[in-house]
């Protein structure tokens, strides 16, 4: 297991070196002087100018550049947003929490859907819900989330005026200090009454957006895993000794079935992160993905840089735990290559 | 009906094909739902190909006159704008017909970009290996470890919002499936003895590749493209809602969708209309998809 686990970080070493090159390429590749575009000022002395260079490492040697903004890098320094003058990082951790939420909540509703969805479409196999189910699995797959985000507020929060448009809390009636940063969780702390459920109401309509490729790809993962696991000799042992149809497919079948479901769990965390750019817009919900969106607007590329640097990061270390634990499962994997 | 003589019309061909060809539609024509995405996939195509020619209107022209036009069917409608108006008074119908041609050469165009570099890149970590396939190897995995639609952003910021622009984001961010599949299927072809026997033979590396094992890689790589324009067509619908895509007053349909949110309770049609465009675009090529793999491969039609 020792030996797999190296392997695995030694093979993550150069995709994590050459994402640093690309962050780096970036900036410098951006069209405008990187003055210009770093301090968003415009027709300064040639002193001044020498000074930011200066100030800023510019004067250097590019391969300097590079070891100092790797150096930064390895010490939690992921640039500074030119419009706020913070620290990207603490942006990041600030605007994190409610991505985390959402995503959260979104592959939450994707499994607790999904996964049944899937075993009843498989031993209903051909049959009127298989058909059904495996249509919508589809036409979820295929959904345009952006679009399915507005026509659900149209539905939803202007015709049947059931949930909020957008945001995580009505501010006007709650106001508290985010503790841990998930609104839920500070709402319920918080002790206001309604909070909870004010927070949650806000919730909903992103949850559904997110999780709906989830949710399309995981009962089709399901489906096909128990297919294959159903025509299995130990299926056929189970029935022969009598066992209850429901507990041949729920324990025996199913078991089996979700180990690659698991896997297509844990690599969809990407995609999720990908969703959350385009819900967030949706919903106005203050997360990173949004962040990203109008750090574009606003120019601050060192935020874009240090935002996608993070977020990469994130999702490298993800996929090595979902390896990982992969290995620890099916021992196969480890021993094979 | 029409869908009916489509079917009929092809399957009467169907007949005079030859083996192989034959025995794929036959498979592919006991899937219904693959049959009904072929038959909507080709309605749009036709519509994309002649769309200046049939398009009412011109889809940049605003008539001011007759702006938020409601669809035709619905009350307030007008027949001259069956699917009424924009904000501008820009024709709905003649916008989404343009806006079916921009999207399907995005996804036709970022299909054949993937294909080209995609078989080329996942042939040569196949045959030359080594340092070679771990250089190709690992920049795929780099490719793949940023989310997609930030990947495309993070292009996108650098090179600046167009079509053209987007097509490169696009593909860039799709390619790795394409390296991937080709690779995994090209070295399983290389294990087998047909490989070995054309190289006994003295089948040199640039025919061995292109002509010995190419063809028997086709069947998958023929789904991934199926399914890789479905992926694109979604991916620049994305990054144009994002205002990153083709430009206003282009009609792409993920800009038409950005420009419309504001009106979406006064004129909730100018925004839905795009969208089931996008849906309904999607949802056939990947139903098509779905019907291509089953029919193409046996082995996973039986699962």
């Amino acid at each position: 297991m020792f030996r797999f686990l190296l392997k695995r970080l030694a093979l993550t070493l150069p995709t994590f070196f050459a994402l640093m090159v690309i962050t780096f390429m970036m900036i410098r590749l951006v069209p405008g002087d990187p003055i210009e575009v770093r301090r968003g000022e415009r027709g300064i002395s040639p002193e001044r100018l020498a000074e930011l260079r200066h100030e800023m490492g510019l004067d250097q040697p590019v391969w300097k550049q590079f070891a100092d903004y790797a150096w930064g890098l390895m010490h939690g320094d992921f640039g500074t947003s030119i419009i706020s003058k913070t620290p990207v990082i603490n942006e990041f951790l600030t605007l994190f929490p409610a991505t985390l939420e959402l995503a959260f909540c979104a592959m939450l509703f994707a499994i607790i859907l999904g996964i049944p969805a899937g075993v009843i479409a498989a031993s209903r196999r051909g049959g009127v819900y298989d058909q059904t189910l495996m249509g919508l699995a589809l036409t979820g797959y295929s959904m345009p989330i952006f679009w399915w985000g507005l026509m659900l507020i149209l539905l939803m929060s202007n015709t049947l005026q059931l949930t909020p448009v957008s945001g995580r809390i009505d501010l006007v009636k709650y106001y508290f200090e985010p503790v841990t940063g998930f609104m839920l969780i500070d709402a319920a702390l918080s002790g206001q009454k309604g909070a909870v459920l004010d927070a949650a109401r806000h919730l909903v309509l992103p949850t559904i957006v997110l999780g709906t490729v989830p949710l399309a790809v995981i009962a089709r993962m399901t489906r096909s895993a128990m297919l294959e696991v159903l025509e299995e000799d130990y299926i056929r042992t189970a029935r022969a000794k009598g066992l209850a149809v429901w507990r041949v497919i729920g324990l025996h079948a199913l078991r089996n079935a979700l180990i690659p479901v698991v896997t297509v769990i844990g690599l969809s965390i990407g995609g999720l992160l990908a969703g959350a750019v385009l819900t967030e817009t949706i919903f106005s919900w203050p997360g990173v993905g949004k962040w990203l969106i109008e750090s574009i607007g606003r120019r601050d590329y060192p935020a874009l840089q240090g935002g996608i640097m993070l977020i990469s990061t994130m999702v490298i270390v993800v996929n090595l735990i979902v390896d990982l634990l992969y290995g620890l499962i099916n021992p196969r994997i480890r021993h094979g290559h | 009906m029409a869908t009916d003589a489509a079917i009929t019309v092809t399957s009467s061909a169907a007949a005079a094909l030859p083996g192989p060809l034959r025995a794929f539609w036959n498979a592919f024509r006991e899937n219904r739902g693959a049959v009904m995405g072929l038959v909507v996939v080709t309605v749009i195509i036709v519509v994309a190909v002649v769309a200046e020619v049939i398009t009412p209107y011109n889809p940049l022209e605003q008539y001011r006159a007759f702006t938020k036009l409601p669809p035709a069917f619905v009350e307030g409608g007008n027949w001259n704008y069956i699917l009424g108006t924009d904000a501008l008074g820009r024709d709905m119908l003649s916008r989404l017909m343009v806006g079916a041609r921009i999207s399907l050469f995005i996804g036709f165009s970022v299909m054949v970009v993937s294909m080209v570099f995609g078989v080329l890149l996942g042939l040569l970590a196949a045959r030359l290996g080594g340092l070679v396939d771990v250089v190709i190897l690992r920049m795929m995995d780099l490719i793949m470890s940023i989310p997609s639609l930030v990947l495309a952003i993070l292009i996108i910021a650098i090179i600046g919002p167009n079509l053209t622009n987007t097509i490169v984001a696009v593909t860039v961010v799709g390619l790795p499936k394409y390296v991937r599949l080709m690779r995994a299927s090209a070295m399983t072809e290389l294990t087998k003895d047909y490989v070995t026997a054309a190289k006994v033979a003295g089948v040199g590396n640039f025919r061995l590749m292109t002509v010995t094992v190419l063809p028997n890689c086709l069947a998958p790589l023929i789904v991934q493209a199926a399914l890789g324009i479905s992926d694109a067509i979604l991916e620049a619908a994305g990054l144009g809602f994002l205002g990153l895509g083709a430009q206003p007053p282009t009609p792409e349909w993920g800009a038409m969708l950005a420009d419309s949110r504001e009106f979406i309770t006064a004129a909730p049609w100018i925004m839905a209309s795009p969208g089931l465009a996008i849906l309904i675009t999607v949802l056939s090529i990947n139903l098509m998809g779905d019907g291509l793999r089953d029919a193409l491969d046996p082995r996973l039609r039986r699962s």
